[in-house]
């Protein structure tokens, strides 16, 4: 069974990561297991974590009173779930519900601020890496409200 | 892969022939399939896959459609439309025992035989997974040649998913099936997104891959973008633009593109021939 160190290492959102802020970000992280219908963060949540997905699926949902939850992006293995822990106010945006049972990578967003913040390189590191996953669903969102495949589609 | 206009004339090419139709299937709300054979003094039509066929809804005028059914059954043709204007609603309500007028085949082909030997990715969006589907029979008929094969299709909506009764037999073939919708509620339990996603993460070797692809233009740039991103070059990626086409054959000009003839030069281009025209607005 391979340990935290490989597993973070081995994951795409931390493709060569240099090996000292490898660990200190392990040392931020958890193995965690979410079963089907187990939320990883809703709505109003403080976003106390971030998440690397080894398997299963969870889907992004919006819901409000008496309305079907919205469910506008899924996320699945070998990608990273969650921003909110790195800006203020720190509090999640939507709800994060496990789809297909999933096997995770939970990082605690407060210790790891705190190590960005004395290692500025790991920050700016981190930092990078969160924006390129941020250009991408910005993107994909983009193309996503012109509703390509509505009448003007083919 | 292009036909040329000269070999289609002197064959009464703007002579529709009588098919009739056999089978209707509601895909969707307002997509559907329709089978035909041939009438009388119609022929099986050899086709490859790509092509298109104009189809004449008598009285009402004629739509070019690409052939969606196995180019191995001659004798049935199989078309999925659209109803998005006066043509295609008036096929789209025709019943079985109706009457069609078709001409063709018509346009290049995807030049799959020519990738064998490599991994295969097929991007299809909405509607543009019917002119893949032969290309998928093809593949299916002759699973040895290919290496890995992806199917990365994505859709509006659930209910808005073509053929979803055949995926299952394509990946029992060995296919890899992955499907994206852009928005469902809370029933869908697959994946919600952009087609440009599923390419991130299919399962094909990047640099031996060839891709095909088929949809809305706009959908189309951006998965070549993804493709080129991930390491598969434009020389390997095949496109199927779509233009309004009356006379099919190359001479009046209404499917120009640039100083491309869509229905001859075309429907399938190789990428960079028509990379670039696909982002002028003028055309």
């Amino acid at each position: 069974m391979k340990d935290l160190v490989t597993l973070v290492a081995e994951h795409p959102f931390f493709e060569d990561l240099a090996p000292a802020h490898l660990a200190l970000v392990v040392g931020c992280a958890q193995m965690a297991v979410y079963k089907k219908n187990d939320y990883l963060f809703k709505y109003g949540d403080d976003a106390a974590y971030f998440f690397l997905l080894r398997y299963g699926r969870v889907a992004l949902e919006l819901t409000g009173p008496g309305a079907d939850s919205f469910r506008f992006q899924t996320v699945g293995a070998g990608e990273v779930l969650g921003w909110s822990w790195l800006f203020p106010p720190h509090q999640s945006q939507f709800d994060a519900r496990v789809i297909e049972d999933a096997r995770v990578i939970r990082f605690d967003g407060k210790c790891l601020r705190a190590k960005c913040d004395s290692d500025p390189v790991l920050g700016y590191d981190l930092m990078k890496r969160f924006a390129q996953v941020m250009v991408r669903r910005f993107a994909d969102t983009r193309l996503q409200l012109i509703d390509v495949y509505g009448k003007q589609g083919r | 892969m292009a036909s040329k206009a000269a070999d289609v004339i002197g064959t009464q090419p703007l002579l529709p022939q009588p098919w009739v139709v056999s089978e209707v299937t509601r895909e969707t709300d307002d997509v559907v399939t329709l089978t035909m054979d041939p009438g009388s003094g119609a022929a099986p039509m050899v086709f490859r896959p790509g092509q298109f066929n104009m189809l004449y809804a008598f009285g009402v005028g004629e739509v070019p459609i690409s052939i969606s059914g196995d180019p191995a059954h001659e004798a049935q043709l199989i078309h999925t439309l659209r109803a998005v204007g006066f043509v295609t609603r008036a096929l789209c309500a025709l019943q079985p025992g109706d009457l069609i007028g078709v001409r063709g085949p018509y346009g290049s082909h995807w030049p799959i035989e020519q990738h064998a030997g490599r991994d295969i990715v097929l991007v299809a969006g909405g509607i543009g997974l019917a002119p893949l589907r032969p290309a998928i029979y093809h593949i299916l008929s002759h699973r040895d040649r290919y290496g890995e094969v992806a199917l990365l299709y994505g859709a509006r909506k659930p209910d808005e998913l073509l053929f979803p009764d055949e995926f299952d037999a394509w990946r029992k073939a060995g296919i890899q099936v992955e499907i994206t919708v852009d928005n469902a509620d809370a029933c869908w339990e697959g994946r919600v997104g952009v087609v440009t996603t599923l390419i991130r993460h299919g399962r094909f070797e990047r640099t031996a891959a060839s891709a095909f692809m088929c949809g809305p233009e706009v959908m189309m740039r951006f998965a070549a973008q993804e493709l080129e991103n991930q390491g598969v070059t434009p020389d390997k990626v095949f496109v199927s633009m779509e233009r309004n086409m009356k006379c099919a054959i190359g001479l009046c000009g209404h499917c120009q593109l640039g100083p491309e003839f869509i229905c001859t030069d075309g429907a399938v281009f190789a990428l960079p021939r028509v990379q670039r025209l696909m982002t002028i607005r003028e055309l």
